[in-house]
């Protein structure tokens, strides 16, 4: 606990608050305090918990176990309509709004009460000039930036008044500018008297936001601090866990040629919420399993789409596979010179969910042997099918079922099996064992080691990094869009790794110079 | 209160086999109904409409003549609709695909061109079907333009076309100013199936379509390219399929059949272009597509159901003075029982009590 000197009570207490998903527990007996009119950053990696302890604050879930005080009263909030009604407000990384419909109108429809287009456009004015939140009423909201879009999002809230602002990654969206524009909006909040929680996993802005910080790792609070008094080397150990992965003990690699070669990728956002790649540097070599770092949303689903070639570059030579130049070429292209690929999502990106497994062997068709001529062998993709069952233990609750009625892990396990069974020179895989159990996991992870130790080149992007730590021979970090040098993951530490996955190791050179 | 869908755990397959003939028998129960309601006897409309056309070697050609452009188009729009894909303007290729093809008809009339005028004229019609349904793929592919909304407006534009050109320029000199045009010579007309039957080779091609989308839907890559295409975008995209040539194509083919029918239609039923060519195949086609379930030889039987409700529905006007309204409200009532009972198969209706909390 901080010792704040504030006399009165705190607006907010979380009591042991769990959440359990099957045997997954996403939050663990967190505690949290949140005084009146503090700016509380809630820090940690993707899959620390933050999300789902907001969800639990803003009546989307509904806790296993603990207590919500609200000013020391207990209360339970069954739905956002409650949480609202309590005080609580909320601006999702996401934005929810109908690009066609005005500024004002869209406010209106998204509130309850008995608020008239006209009053909302009073109002408007009054919290705009208050806040500093610029927005013209009658803009159409598809003419907006992202940063304007947000603004209409938190006017929305402050029009009802709220006692606690809760904003998850706000600044993802933004540019610099816009983003100390808010940090400017949210001072002026807080001297208000107004409470806000601050998710992020950006040091830096937390820093220069919040006097506290409760900072989440898997699912458990492992300190509450000012993030100020603190180096940025010890918040991110905190938030990475300082114990040092187990190095895989193998035979050391000698560099055998490369497979994957990447110079100097840079590619636009495909959309308002992608992430641009700037000038990516990447080599594979035969025979060793690179490893890619990185908080999510700093250009991994991007960088996969652009190595696997479901978005093409503009000159071919800036990625070679196998040698060949290929940046224009797509998927398929790449497929036959030697390439494999598995995306992050299970469903519906590497696997249809209602196709049956036979069937979804045919997603890789370009290089497996499933069609002839444009004819489907029915007979091959069955068998195919059963091979991958049999050699990656995948567990079906019938012979060839749907791809929807396997558990994330064996589904995960075949999807990975239909690419190694027909043993790439290159395998690129994005997040591998996300959201699987640890059989599974281990599974996996030996499957790619083993796929490597043949001679083929393995890219492993993945932010588990004791996963990192464990598999790859060399290891880099992307960090909002750009990659950091590759280096032997024994020269790495997990603190360095930390440092970099917060975009914090130019300012503490404990890492390289760009 | 509301409802929740949520998915069976498994099906029973006699389930599934039975779940139209169930939808039917609803469908027919409903509409006894409401025919009850408006003063008249279900019974005698359930004979006139059924039993009656059914029983009578005229209807059943009428039948097929019917059903075939129904099936025509609708197994090309079950391409479009199998890959996610709203193709609503089949209605305005198979204008165009008769306007093209009925050109050359036109332009060889009263020359002693040969044999070569009516396969030329089937080949103009498919052509021109699948350059109309183009239109709206590519202002999709190349603009993200809706492809709902320009696919049914261009409809308005092909019957237009089709009304100027019958009115204007290629009426009948000799045709007492009717808009219409001059009768097709025998060279540039579809023959029939035997002598004195109204069947004409249309038909030959809706069987044929039929066989062959079942091989293409069920056996090739190129089926699984649109199953997977309207299964899982994204995963289409990850097989190597560009989004794009899948639009291109599924238009094409499906303007292309709508184009046959269109030409086929004129050619081998009407026997020359004049302003409506279509009772509204088209739309209908839709329908037929869906109460098939985008299967080829449900479409095949659907199509013919649907022939059914068109004949009956004349003759019911005839004998028992039912508005024909009433058969395109029976078309949808069928429709929508069919897609029902197809819901109710694969999910099992909940009712949560307010909030839907635990």
């Amino acid at each position: 606990m901080t010792a704040d000197v504030s006399s009165s009570q705190p607006l907010v207490e979380l009591k042991g608050i769990s959440k359990r998903y099957g045997d997954l527990l996403a939050n663990d007996h967190i505690d949290l305090t949140i005084e009146r009119g503090e700016i509380h950053a809630l820090l940690g990696e993707n899959g620390a918990g933050k999300s789902t302890l907001v969800k639990i604050l803003y009546g989307v879930i509904e806790p296993t176990e603990g207590q919500i005080l609200w000013e020391g009263r207990p209360v339970a909030i069954g739905s956002p309509v409650e949480a609202r009604t309590l005080g609580v407000g909320m601006v999702f990384q996401h934005f929810s709004l109908f690009d066609e419909l005005t500024v004002a109108e869209n406010i209106t429809v998204a509130l309850s009460g008995n608020w008239t287009l006209s009053r909302v456009r009073e109002r408007l004015g009054d919290v705009s000039r208050a806040y500093g939140l610029a927005l013209e009423p009658d803009r159409a909201v598809w003419t907006l930036s992202a940063g304007e879009r947000q603004r209409i999002e938190i006017v929305r809230c402050l029009l009802q008044n709220p006692r606690l602002l809760i904003l998850d990654e706000p600044t993802s969206v933004l540019t610099p500018q816009e983003a100390e524009h808010l940090f400017v909006t949210l001072d002026k909040l807080a001297a208000d008297g107004c409470s806000i929680l601050y998710i992020s996993h950006k040091l830096e802005e937390v820093r220069r936001l919040c006097r506290s910080a409760t900072i989440l790792r898997g699912g458990r609070v492992v300190g509450t601090l000012d993030p100020r008094a603190r180096s940025a080397r010890e918040i991110a150990a905190m938030m990475v866990g300082a114990e040092i992965g187990e190095v895989r003990s193998g035979i050391p690699h000698e560099p055998k040629g490369d497979m994957l070669e990447v110079r100097g990728l840079s590619l636009a956002p495909a959309d308002v919420h992608g992430q641009a790649l700037r000038d990516i540097d990447l080599t594979a070599y035969a025979g060793e399993v690179v490893g890619i770092a990185g908080v999510a949303g700093n250009g991994q689903s991007e960088l996969f789409a652009a190595l696997s070639g479901e978005r093409t570059v503009e000159r071919a030579d800036i990625i070679r596979i196998a040698g060949r130049a290929c940046g224009t070429e797509g998927i398929d292209a790449r497929r036959r010179l030697g390439a494999a690929f598995v995306p992050e999502e299970r469903l519906g990106h590497a696997a249809a969910p209602t196709h049956r497994l036979s069937e979804n062997t045919l997603i890789s068709h370009a290089a497996a042997e499933v069609s002839r001529s444009g004819f489907i062998l029915l007979n091959a993709a069955r068998r195919l099918a059963q091979g991958i069952v049999k050699s990656f233990d995948v567990r079906t609750p019938e012979n060839d079922p749907q791809a929807r009625k396997l558990s994330g892990g064996n589904l995960q396990k075949f999807v990975i099996g239909r690419e190694i069974i027909r043993r790439p020179k290159l395998l690129i895989v994005d997040q591998p064992t996300w959201g699987v159990d640890a059989g599974a996991a281990r599974l996996i992870r030996q499957a790619l080691v083993d796929l490597a130790g043949e001679g083929s080149a393995v890219v492993v992007i993945s932010q588990d990094l004791d996963e990192l730590f464990e598999i790859a021979d060399r290891m880099a970090v992307i960090h909002q869009g750009h990659l950091s040098p590759l280096r032997k993951v024994t020269e790495w530490t997990k603190e360095a790794v930390g440092l970099e996955m917060l975009g914090e190791a130019q300012l503490h050179g404990a890492s390289h110079a760009v | 209160m509301r409802f929740e869908l949520t998915p069976r755990a498994s099906v029973a397959p006699a389930m599934r086999a039975l779940a139209p003939v169930l939808a039917f028998i609803t469908a027919f129960l409903i509409a006894g109904l409401v025919i009850w309601l408006l003063g008249r006897s279900p019974v005698a409309a359930f004979q006139v409409y059924v039993i009656q056309p059914l029983s009578d070697p005229w209807s059943i050609q009428e039948l097929l003549v019917k059903a075939t452009p129904l099936a025509l188009i609708a197994i090309g729009l079950s391409y479009c609709f199998r890959a996610n894909l709203w193709n609503i303007g089949a209605e305005g290729q198979y204008v165009i695909g008769a306007v093209l093809g009925g050109w050359l008809a036109l332009r060889t009339h009263g020359t002693e061109a040969g044999a070569w005028v009516l396969p030329a004229m089937l080949v103009l019609g498919i052509l021109g079907g699948a350059l109309y349904g183009l239109i709206p793929a590519f202002l999709k592919t190349r603009f993200g333009v809706n492809e709902i909304l320009t696919s049914l407006m261009l409809v308005y534009v092909a019957q237009l076309i089709l009304d100027y050109l019958v009115r204007g320029p290629w009426r009948d000199p000799k045709g007492f100013n009717f808009p219409q045009s001059v009768t097709f010579d025998p060279a540039a007309t579809l023959p029939t199936l035997g002598e004195a039957s109204r069947v004409h080779y249309g038909t030959v091609f809706a069987v044929l379509a039929v066989l062959v989308t079942a091989l293409v839907l069920g056996r090739t890559l190129f089926g699984y390219r649109l199953r997977l295409t309207g299964d899982a975008p994204r995963a289409a995209r990850f097989a190597g399929f560009s989004a794009k040539n899948t639009t291109l194509a599924v238009f094409a083919i499906s303007g292309g059949l709508a184009g046959l029918a269109g030409i086929s239609e004129v050619s081998g039923q009407i026997g020359q272009l004049q302003p409506s060519i279509s009772p509204g195949y088209g739309f209908t086609a839709i329908t037929v597509a869906f109460l098939g379930r985008l299967n080829p030889l449900g479409i095949l039987v659907a199509a013919l159901v649907v022939a059914l409700t068109f004949i009956g529905g004349e003759s019911a006007q005839i004998l028992l003075k039912l508005p024909l309204d009433l058969t395109q409200a029976f078309q949808g009532i069928l429709l929508l029982c069919v897609l029902s009972a197809d819901a109710l198969v694969s999910y099992r209706i909940r009712i949560v009590s307010r909030g839907g909390r635990k």
